[in-house]
């Protein structure tokens, strides 16, 4: 009911500037009209707001509830403006522009009506900004600076009078202060729209309303986190960022989040050497605004569990710290007695630096056993054609999609930003989604084909329910989860759903096949030319094995020979360490400047927020080390030359910002033809299925106590009868 | 307490002849907007539309038009509400199941509405208007009647749940005032013994007769009427003779 509601407000008013690029895309492109902005003329599409009109001409109004990406509300009253020959001022956030309309954004009328709107606001508003987390950031604070008057009429020094609303417990995460609310709703949409969790509203009326959940529930979602943001005041701020800084003591560094394979961009924020908080940067064709609660919150996994020293099993079996000299000379003794016979396995947060160092490393030594821990079908193209390994139509169409069918993934917990577009197709372009796998909640409505592979070969014999529509559908996407290509039929399945994509009739441009993965370093290991999965390893017994902050558990102590040297380089003491015979204390991604190819093949890198701690490292620098002690010296000392290297390699690692866009799916397809794997019965399953199952996920959340308390959090919410 | 207080410390400086500050009352609401378990209202207690009310709820459903079924919200809390005699948050539970809505919006439209008790509310339901037509009509002794006569206070229910008693704004009887309303009926044109009287019937388990008490049929002046007593004047009546 929300859908169709929304979906016609939107529509009909066009009010996200997003529609009205869709509409404009419309063979009847209806007439502009022209409008005054300060008496500035500009021409704008019927429907457009006199604010977004407003921001044309680079002029800004203030405005509280107003959010581009939500839908507009229009109670704050922030946005009053003067129009000419209109007896009142209007709300610039919610009012269609007319032909030939003077608004007046700077006249006395608007500002005595912003001056009145303040002082409406202050009253209710505790002056209490020097014990708030929101100060020096607080769109109050500033708006009442700039349109506010200088002097007030609230005379209640005693503070009698101010209104005192009881604070919210809506989880680990989000620390509420509802005295300070200002009731723009932004959560409340927020929450309902892109979230999809009904969990926050309005209850009473008038002096009394709250914004709240009326019962006690916790407001858990995979995207809970972006509230914060939201907040015009300092209603809900971060309660692991509680009274730990001001915003004009830290210092931001533009970065990317490597926690899931979508690569959201971030911006982590360090004071003293510590990440004291992670926000999100604005990146329209990734994450729009929003970053998900793991990638913000699990920053605190940074400073636990780190690995700080080089460390030497000794007799004993224990680990003990020595020196950088000490761990590396073993190592490379080990490494020149095992000859060629050396492998390594890269994690899922391996940069592509380091990816390229150790297989450069390997090879020199003559050793091609270089593998990933996800594995990945290497039948038909293989990895050889990169049209096969990445979600080709990128990230940001997900939501132009208008039919959608997951196979074998949870996109809401493996990369909840693409699920929040896909929620955003869902709830204004029509979007359907049908899934195969295991019943998991989306929070949108999809057809659930079952979880068995059977589905697939319906699918391909047209016989199915839905074989129609993804035929006759003009933007088809078929999203595979790279964990189910990671069962021993993966060859099958990546087959059948090459095959099913070749049958639809997508438009030009647009890309059926669609892989998602999971880890960040995934895709730039396998561009690298990494092998998929530990099969090697097994096989050829290595006599020294290197993992790259490998803690999967892909490979355990059994697979190897009991004489096999096993080195760490990672930043955590997490499952690779405990295996380990020497572990090189290696820097996490806020720590160096290091490359990362997300999901839809676009490289990025992270930027130095802190330095390592103790006396860990940038790993690549590690093996650069390393190398000149077996001998086999690489060449490159800085990081300019190994990023020429990785040029060297392919191009696109270093074209940051930028997808490299994949198109051999045609041959693929017809390679895919020789895949002797047949389909097997098992059902299709995935890892993450419950909001308890996300939380924890890699090296740095599992050392989180924070995303332990979210675990709690949606454990104890299971409890509760609401 | 505190209004108390302020009040002494004000006519203290007044009397000193010191400036006061003119402020507004403690802004309190009686009502609490977020919920609390309690025995009698908890999401453990079943709430389900009787047979009857089923079928009056299906009839509600069928007045709205598919895609448009959460308009029914309010006539449905209201047919719990008269069902239960007050709204349990089961019964908003409920109701949101029934309309295939997040519980959230159930429970914003409950709070939203005064006339949704979200508390446990006695068999009558006593409401009475003080705003100034009726005030000015003696209001306060209506008040004080009711209030000394059923031993409540303002918002309170009686021990054997069969009086609640609120004060209310405007009720829109003006032209019969005072006035007091218990659950759907009116009661007008008061006065002392009337009060009593009506609440005597309730008490007994009699049902009083609502509307005015003086001898009036609705709101007609007492009497011979007073104005529009001739013919109605023809068409063209006081319309300029050149028109």
């Amino acid at each position: 009911m929300l859908r169709t509601a929304l979906g016609k407000a939107l529509k009909g008013a066009q009010l996200s500037p997003k529609h009205a690029r869709v509409m404009s895309q419309q063979p009847k492109k209806p007439e502009q009209i022209e409008v005054f902005i300060d008496d500035i003329p500009v021409k704008v599409d019927p429907g457009t707001t006199v604010l977004q009109a407003a921001a044309m001409v680079g002029v800004e109004i203030p405005r509280f509830c107003y959010h581009e990406r939500l839908a507009v509300a229009g109670n704050c009253r922030m946005c009053l403006v003067e129009v000419e020959k209109s007896p009142k001022p209007v709300a610039a956030c919610a009012m269609p522009v007319m032909k030939g309309w003077r608004v007046k954004t700077d006249s006395e009328m608007t500002k005595k009506a912003r001056e009145g709107i303040m002082e409406f606001l202050l009253i209710n508003h505790p002056l209490d900004c020097p014990i708030c987390d929101q100060g020096g950031e607080c769109d109050l604070q500033d708006q009442s600076m700039a349109f506010g008057s200088d002097k007030s009429r609230f005379t209640d020094i005693e503070h009698s009078g101010k209104r005192a609303v009881e604070d919210k417990d809506i989880g680990p995460l989000i620390k509420t202060i509802m005295t300070r609310c200002i009731h723009c709703t932004r959560c409340i949409r927020f929450a309902s729209e892109v979230a999809g969790v009904d969990d926050l509203g309005t209850t009473g009326r008038g002096n009394d309303m709250q914004v709240g959940t009326y019962v006690e529930k916790m407001f858990l979602s995979e995207m809970s986190g972006n509230i914060i943001d939201l907040c015009p005041v300092g209603a809900l701020t971060s309660k692991p960022y509680s009274f730990t800084a001001r915003p004009w003591e830290i210092r931001k560094i533009d970065s990317i989040d490597v926690l899931d394979a979508v690569g959201s961009n971030i911006v982590v924020s360090s004071r003293t050497g510590e990440v004291m908080r992670i926000m999100p940067r604005v990146n329209e064709e990734i994450n729009e605004e929003w970053i998900a609660d793991k990638s913000r919150f699990s920053y605190d996994g940074l400073k636990r569990q780190r690995l700080v020293t080089p460390m030497l099993r000794d007799n004993t079996g224990e680990l003990r710290p020595v020196d950088w000299e000490a761990a590396l000379l073993t190592v490379a003794k080990q490494i020149k007695n095992a000859g060629a016979n050396v492998g390594a396995i890269a994690g899922g947060l391996a940069d592509a630096e380091v990816l390229v160092a150790v297989k450069d490393l390997l090879n020199r030594l003559g050793s091609e056993a270089l593998c990933t821990e996800h594995t990945f079908p290497m039948d038909g193209s293989g990895t050889d054609l990169r049209s096969s390994y990445l979600l080709n139509n990128g990230i940001a169409h997900a939501e132009e999609a208008d039919f959608v069918l997951l196979v074998g993934t949870n996109p809401r917990f493996e990369a909840p930003l693409l699920n929040s577009r896909l929620r955003k197709g869902y709830v204004h372009n029509e979007l359907e989604v049908a899934l195969i796998g295991p019943k998991v909640d989306l929070r949108y409505q999809y057809k659930h084909l079952g979880d068995g592979t059977d589905v697939l070969q319906q699918l391909i014999g047209g016989g199915h329910e839905v074989s129609k529509k993804l035929k006759s559908a003009k933007k088809p996407l078929i999203i595979v989860g790279s964990e189910v290509l990671e069962r021993p039929d993966g060859a099958a399945i990546l087959a059948v759903i090459q095959k099913l994509s070749a049958s639809t009739k997508a438009q030009e441009g647009w890309k059926v096949l669609n892989v998602l993965h999971k880890v960040a370093s995934q895709v730039a290991a396998l561009d690298i030319g990494y092998n998929p999965g530990v099969d090697k390893i097994r096989e050829n017994n290595p006599k020294v094995l290197l993992l790259l902050g490998a803690d999967e558990g892909a490979i355990e102590k059994a697979d190897l020979c009991d004489n096999t040297f096993v080195v760490y380089l990672g930043h955590h003491g997490d499952h690779g360490a405990t295996i380990a015979d020497a572990i090189l204390p290696g820097a996490a991604y806020t720590e160096k400047q290091a490359t990362y190819v997300n999901t839809e093949g676009r490289a990025q890198q992270t930027l130095v927020a802190v330095t390592p701690p103790g006396r860990a490292r940038e790993d690549w620098k590690v093996i650069r080390a390393l190398s000149e002690i077996v001998g086999a010296k690489l060449p490159y000392d800085n990081l300019n030359e190994i990023r020429d290297r990785l040029d060297e390699v392919a191009p696109h690692l270093t074209k940051y910002g930028e997808a490299e866009n994949a198109n051999f799916f045609k041959q693929a397809q017809d390679l895919a033809k020789n895949v002797k794997t047949q389909l097997d019965c098992t059902p299709l399953d995935v890892k993450l299925k419950d909001l308890s199952d996300y939380f924890m996920t890699d090296s740095i959340s599992r050392a989180s106590p924070t995303m332990a308390k979210c675990v709690q959090a949606v454990l104890k919410q299971k409890q509760s009868k609401f | 307490m505190l209004p108390t207080l302020r009040t002494v410390a004000n006519g203290l400086r007044r009397s000193l002849g010191l400036r006061s500050l003119q402020t507004t009352s403690t802004l309190q609401s009686d009502n609490l907007f977020v919920h609390r378990d309690t025995p009698e209202d908890n999401p453990d207690i079943p709430f389900q539309f009787t047979t009857e009310n089923k079928k009056r709820a299906d009839a509600i459903l069928a007045i709205y038009p598919e895609g448009h079924k959460r308009a029914a919200m309010l006539p449905l809390l209201d047919l719990a509400q008269r069902q239960h005699g007050w709204l349990p948050i089961s019964a908003m539970h409920h109701v949101a199941d029934i309309l295939g809505l997040p519980k959230m919006r159930v429970y914003e439209v409950a709070t939203f509405y005064t006339m949704f008790m979200r508390k446990p509310t006695g068999k009558y339901h006593v409401q009475v208007c003080t705003t100034t037509p009726c005030w000015l009509r003696g209001s306060d002794e209506i008040w004080n009647t009711i209030r000394e006569n059923l031993k409540l206070e303002n918002g309170e229910t009686s021990k054997d749940m069969m009086f609640t008693l609120s004060e209310v704004e405007c009720l829109g009887a003006c032209v019969n005032a005072p006035m007091v309303q218990i659950n759907d009926d009116y009661y007008e044109d008061l006065t002392v013994e009337d009060t009593v009287e009506i609440l005597c019937d309730l008490k007994e388990g009699r049902k009083p007769k609502p509307g005015p008490r003086n001898g009036r049929f609705a709101a007609e002046p007492i009497g011979e009427p007073t104005s529009l007593k001739g013919e109605p004047p023809a068409a063209g009546f006081g319309v300029r003779p050149d028109l």
